[in-house]
Parts: C-alpha cells; sequence; structure tokens
C-alpha cells in the first residue's frame, strides 16, 4: 500500500510520543483499540485550568496509518479547549493524511480516542 | 449433484449449530463433501456443470476454513444469530483489556533486548497462549446461551480475541526472524 507523504512524515518522526502519570487529575487518557486491524492506541492530554490542552502525548501499537493519525492528532489538539477538541472529526484526519478508504479507520480509532481522553478527565474531576 | 448453497455451512457439513465442533467428524465430511464435487469427476460434464462444481468447492472449502477455526467459527455463529460486524468501525474502549493488549505489545518490541530473546518471545507467546484460552472458555460460556445480553457479551469477547489472535501471530512471526538469524 502506497502511503501519503504526510503519513511516512509523522511515520518516520511521530511527534508527541510518550506518557504521562495516568494518576494525575490534570490527565485525561483514552486507551482504544481497533479489533480489526489489532491496533491499540493510547492517547493523554494535559489540561490547564482554563480547561485548554497544554500538552498531548501518545503510544500506538499499529499500522503507519494508525500512528500518523494519533501523532497528527497530539498536534492538533494543542491550545485547543476541551470543547473545541471534541469537534475534530476523524474525516478531517483522513483528509488531512490522505488515508486511503481501507485506512479511514484509523482516523476513527484517533477520534474516539481523543473523546475517551476528554472524558477520562472530565471524570476524574472533583464536582 | 445439487447443493443448497444458501444452507450454513453448520448444515453443508451436518454438525450441530454449535461452537464446539468435533474437528474429526468435520474433516470426515469434508473429505466426502470434496469427492463428490471434485473437478476430476466432471472432466467430461458440461460447461455449466463444471462451473457449478467448481462453486461447490469453493463453497466446501470456505466452510471448513471458517468451521475450523475457533475465532472465524464464533464470528459465523454470532452472524446467523443476527449479530452485525461493521469491523471497519468498531471501537472497543475496555481499558483493562487495552492496557494490558499495550504491556504484551511493549513487551515484545522490546524482545531483542533481552538476553534471550528467543525465550522471551516464547514466554509472551506462552502467555497469549494462556489468555486466548480463558477467553475461549469465556467465548464458549457465552454462546451457549441464548440470552440476548450475552450475545453481546460473545461480541465483544470475539472482539478481544481478534486481538490476542494478531497479537500472537505477531509474536509467532517475530520467533521465526529470531530464530533464522540464529
Amino acid at each position: 500500500m502506497a502511503y501519503s507523504e504526510k503519513v511516512i512524515d509523522h511515520y518516520e518522526n511521530p511527534r508527541n510520543v510518550g506518557s504521562y502519570d495516568k494518576a494525575d487529575t490534570t490527565v485525561g487518557t483514552g486507551m482504544v483499540g481497533a479489533p480489526a486491524c489489532g491496533d491499540v492506541m493510547k492517547l493523554q492530554i494535559k489540561v490547564n485550568e482554563q480547561g485548554v490542552i497544554e500538552d498531548a502525548k501518545f503510544k500506538t501499537y499499529g499500522c503507519g496509518s494508525a500512528i500518523a493519525s494519533s501523532s497528527l492528532l497530539t498536534e492538533w489538539v494543542k491550545g485547543k479547549t476541551l470543547d473545541e477538541a471534541r469537534e475534530i472529526k476523524n474525516t478531517e484526519i483522513a483528509e488531512e493524511l490522505e488515508l486511503p478508504p481501507v485506512k479511514v479507520h484509523c482516523s476513527v480509532l484517533a477520534e474516539d480516542a481523543i473523546k475517551a481522553a476528554i472524558e477520562d478527565y472530565q471524570n476524574k474531576k472533583p464536582g | 449433484m445439487s447443493f443448497d448453497l444458501s444452507s450454513d455451512y453448520f448444515h453443508l457439513f451436518g454438525i450441530p449449530v454449535s461452537f464446539s465442533v468435533d474437528t474429526g467428524a468435520l474433516m470426515q465430511r469434508y473429505r466426502e463433501l470434496q469427492q463428490v464435487v471434485h473437478p476430476d469427476r466432471f472432466a467430461t460434464s458440461s460447461e455449466q456443470e463444471r462451473r457449478l462444481s467448481l462453486q461447490y468447492a469453493t463453497h466446501i472449502n470456505e466452510g471448513l476454513r471458517v468451521l475450523k477455526d475457533p475465532l472465524e467459527r464464533a464470528r459465523y455463529l454470532l452472524q446467523l444469530k443476527g449479530v452485525q460486524w461493521d469491523d471497519e468501525q468498531t471501537t472497543l474502549s475496555d481499558p483493562e483489556f487495552l492496557m494490558q493488549q499495550m504491556e504484551l505489545r511493549e513487551s515484545l518490541s522490546e524482545v531483542r533486548e533481552q538476553s534471550d530473546p528467543v525465550e522471551a518471545v516464547a514466554d509472551i507467546i506462552t502467555n497469549v497462549d494462556a489468555i486466548i484460552q480463558e477467553n475461549t472458555r469465556l467465548l464458549e460460556g457465552l454462546l451457549q446461551s441464548e440470552d440476548l445480553d450475552n450475545l453481546d457479551k460473545a461480541k465483544l469477547q470475539v472482539r478481544k480475541m481478534q486481538f490476542l489472535q494478531k497479537m500472537k501471530s505477531e509474536a509467532e512471526s517475530l520467533e521465526a526472524k529470531l530464530e533464522d538469524e540464529l
């Protein structure tokens, strides 16, 4: 399968790979997996007091498109509010990375991961 | 010669519609069926008959492939019960299970740094096999039940098995690669 240059760039130089302490109350963790291909994705956001995502990290085991989707997403969410980040659609990721139809599910995974991370963060917050 | 291509694979092979399959009976029935439709028997038949025999043979082969493999069999069985598989659109979000998957993937990626990589990867495979066995038992129990709630659980269980199989095949190909390098 031919990957687009953007996918290859993110795959070879993934941005923001790493982990935060998931017990940290300023951190939201989203864990998702794609049964179709066995990919596993962990996406974490660090949120400041104003509800803005200061930083994001990811760890993905999977194909180039899954890695690129999560890498791109961590770049996109930085500086966004939680509401703005929740609005990111998988189609935007797929479009930016020029994913072929068979790899669109990788971008679905990334969208689900950020939503899960936001939910995790909000569930942790007291009150 | 006439086969009902619309009947399910269990009926095609004349075995009970169940997750537990008698492999011996399955293989015996397979050989019988293949003999009936073998292309050699149709060498002098009309083109239409030859085409049909090929179609039947393909159907039988596909049936064997599905019924022999526990995961494929479970998927098929659930499909017969009305479960739909939207593989491309489905995301699994069981944090505990995914964390386990991630840890397994991590240990697999670190195999080469171990003092004995071949043993390290063999340990991972043993570990994954044990998890697969445990999950197969769970799945078996769920598939025996007619409870609709359990069908959903069985579906989730099949999803997990897909991850485990994928993990196993990756571990096995790494093992083969490491052994080649010895």
